[in-house]
């Protein structure tokens, strides 16, 4: 693999989210707070969801970790604003499939799809992983 | 010593990774097997395969002679006293976890102390953490250094009469900091504390002598040191040993068994509950003949060398941060300014060179040094010059990759 493989990693878009992330900081209202880390390697997040009659109003995360964990958070909190919770667990099976390398029907993930490049690096699914688990428990201990 | 025909023996090394030579940065997670020692497991397999002390067959007496030859070559490599202080297991994890387990729960009490360092590998804290729980003992941790040694001083104020345990690295697996465990050694005894050595990335890289070192146990892994996984010793004083119960009962390891009781083989069987590791015992048996080979002082001035030169070469990267002293064992533990280690293992691995990425299991340490994670090259004998300069080489090209093209 040369160098220039690593864009089917690296996408522009998922940089962008790393350098510039959506959604980072803490809600004020009370919410739904869930601390989740990657014990292999030391990536932690924490995210805050603010679910209101069945719906995410809002998301938001903190957290340490590599391009791809937080990345995928800040997009991941970006995508699932205003769902539903069912239609925002729908979405994180998809995003498990498409890390399995699954054709999935990218056209609903919008700027998510860009990751799908993650699931040709075995040792980086967990990276990309960890932020959709997170939103999960959360959604399941509300 | 040749690398270039050491290099040969390894047949893991002569592959590409990604369409480039394999550069094998990670020895302090895992080493890799020189052919000898592959064969040892093969032929072993093939020829040889028995369970031991039960056989009354021929295959029985060549597999208990063959592992009990395993147990004097262990006990000559780090010149203890005899065999019956050689305990075979699974790792440096289950010496350390014996240790605390039967020694300390039965020997440490409320208001008792035990001292160990923030540079720990968890598998030499969180043993510790539970006797502390279990007992009521109080887990008492030696600062550090600014550049992560231990100050003999530190180690006089901290050590007293209540303490009764001091366990310690013999070499940090984040920092390269060779501790002195010899003179802790002389500190723990002169307060009747008990010295419990980590020695997993000691061994494999410098010469052991526990008598001289006089420490109380001594833990190591064979995959560290070119053998396979899953076999490990622990090196234990007799007469401590001889005082311990198992925690592992079963067959193997009793005398006579009766309904309601029964009583334990003589050292060091009493500890080898199960069928034990043959295999893994003569692999690590093969490693050892190689290293010896080689040369145990050979290999320890080529890594020190090798450090001395991957850290001449790496502080010339702007940007990046080395952590650890500058008198060190062969690895280099880092961080590249606005990149995650794991994105900088992603991109070196790309270029063929494997190095760990992540919190090394010591997260204690990650936050003593104030970062989440890191990213680690680690050296031994089969690596060269060269490496240094492809990894130098592929740190470059990650801060290219990550710095432009990208804002």
């Amino acid at each position: 693999m040369a160098l220039n493989n690593l864009d089917t990693l690296y996408r522009q878009v998922i940089m962008d989210h790393y350098k510039n992330p959506r959604n980072k900081g803490t809600l004020e209202k009370d919410s739904v707070t869930v601390d989740m880390n990657n014990p292999t390697c030391g990536d932690r997040i924490q995210l805050q969801l603010d679910i209101q009659n069945g719906i995410v109003k809002d998301a938001k995360f903190q957290g340490e970790g590599c391009s791809i964990s937080m990345a995928s958070a800040s997009m991941m909190t970006q995508a699932i604003k205003g769902l539903e919770v069912e239609t925002a667990l729908k979405m994180s099976e998809m995003f498990s499939k498409m890390m399995l390398g699954e054709d999935i029907d990218s056209e609903d993930m919008g700027d998510i799809e860009a990751l799908q490049g993650v699931s040709q690096f075995p040792a980086r699914i967990k990276c990309a992983t960890l932020a959709w688990k997170a939103m999960e428990k959360g959604v399941h201990e509300e | 010593m040749d690398i270039k025909a050491i290099k040969e023996q390894f047949p893991i090394l002569q592959q590409e990774v990604n369409g480039h030579p394999l550069v094998y940065l990670d020895s302090s997670a895992t080493s890799q097997k020189p052919v000898q020692v592959i064969e040892a497991v093969s032929d072993y397999y093939r020829y040889n395969n028995s369970n031991v002390h039960r056989g009354v067959h021929t295959l029985g007496s060549r597999a208990t002679d063959q592992y009990e030859g395993a147990r004097e070559k262990v006990r000559e490599f780090i010149n203890a006293k005899s065999t019956k202080e050689i305990i075979f297991n699974r790792g440096t994890t289950a010496g350390l976890n014996l240790v605390a387990s039967s020694y300390a729960r039965a020997n440490v009490g409320p208001d008792d102390e035990i001292v160990i360092t923030p540079m720990e590998h968890h598998s030499n804290l969180i043993p510790w953490q539970q006797v502390a729980k279990v007992t009521g003992a109080r887990l008492v941790y030696l600062p550090l250094q600014e550049d992560g040694t231990v100050s003999l001083d530190d180690v006089k104020n901290t050590v007293n009469e209540k303490t009764k345990i001091v366990a310690m690295a013999h070499v940090s697996n984040v920092l390269g900091t060779i501790n002195p465990i010899k003179e802790i050694t002389e500190i723990a005894h002169q307060h009747q504390a008990v010295m419990v050595v980590d020695g997993a990335q000691g061994a494999p890289h410098i010469k052991v002598d526990v008598q001289d070192i006089d420490c109380d146990f001594y833990a190591f892994s064979g995959h560290k040191m070119c053998g396979p996984t899953g076999i490990g010793a622990l090196y234990g004083k007799e007469e401590l040993l001889e005082s311990m119960e198992p925690i592992e009962f079963g067959g193997e390891m009793i005398d006579f068994v009766n309904l309601y009781d029964s009583t334990w083989k003589e050292l060091p069987w009493k500890f080898e509950g199960g069928t034990p590791i043959i295999a893994g015992a003569i692999g690590l048996a093969a490693a050892i003949d190689f290293l010896n080979e080689v040369g145990q002082d050979e290999i320890l001035a080529h890594e020190t060398e090798l450090a001395a030169y991957a850290l001449e070469q790496m502080q010339t990267i702007d940007g990046i941060q080395i952590y650890g002293p500058r008198k060190r064992a062969g690895l280099v533990t880092f961080n590249l300014d606005d990149v995650h280690p794991h994105d900088t293992a992603t991109v070196l691995d790309a270029e063929g060179i494997a190095v760990r990425a992540g919190h090394h299991c010591a997260q204690p340490l990650m936050k003593w040094l104030d970062v989440v994670a890191t990213a680690r090259a680690s050296f031994y004998l089969y690596n060269t010059k060269e490496d240094i300069d492809l990894l130098v080489a592929g740190l470059l090209k990650t801060k290219e990759y990550f710095g432009n093209g990208f804002e």
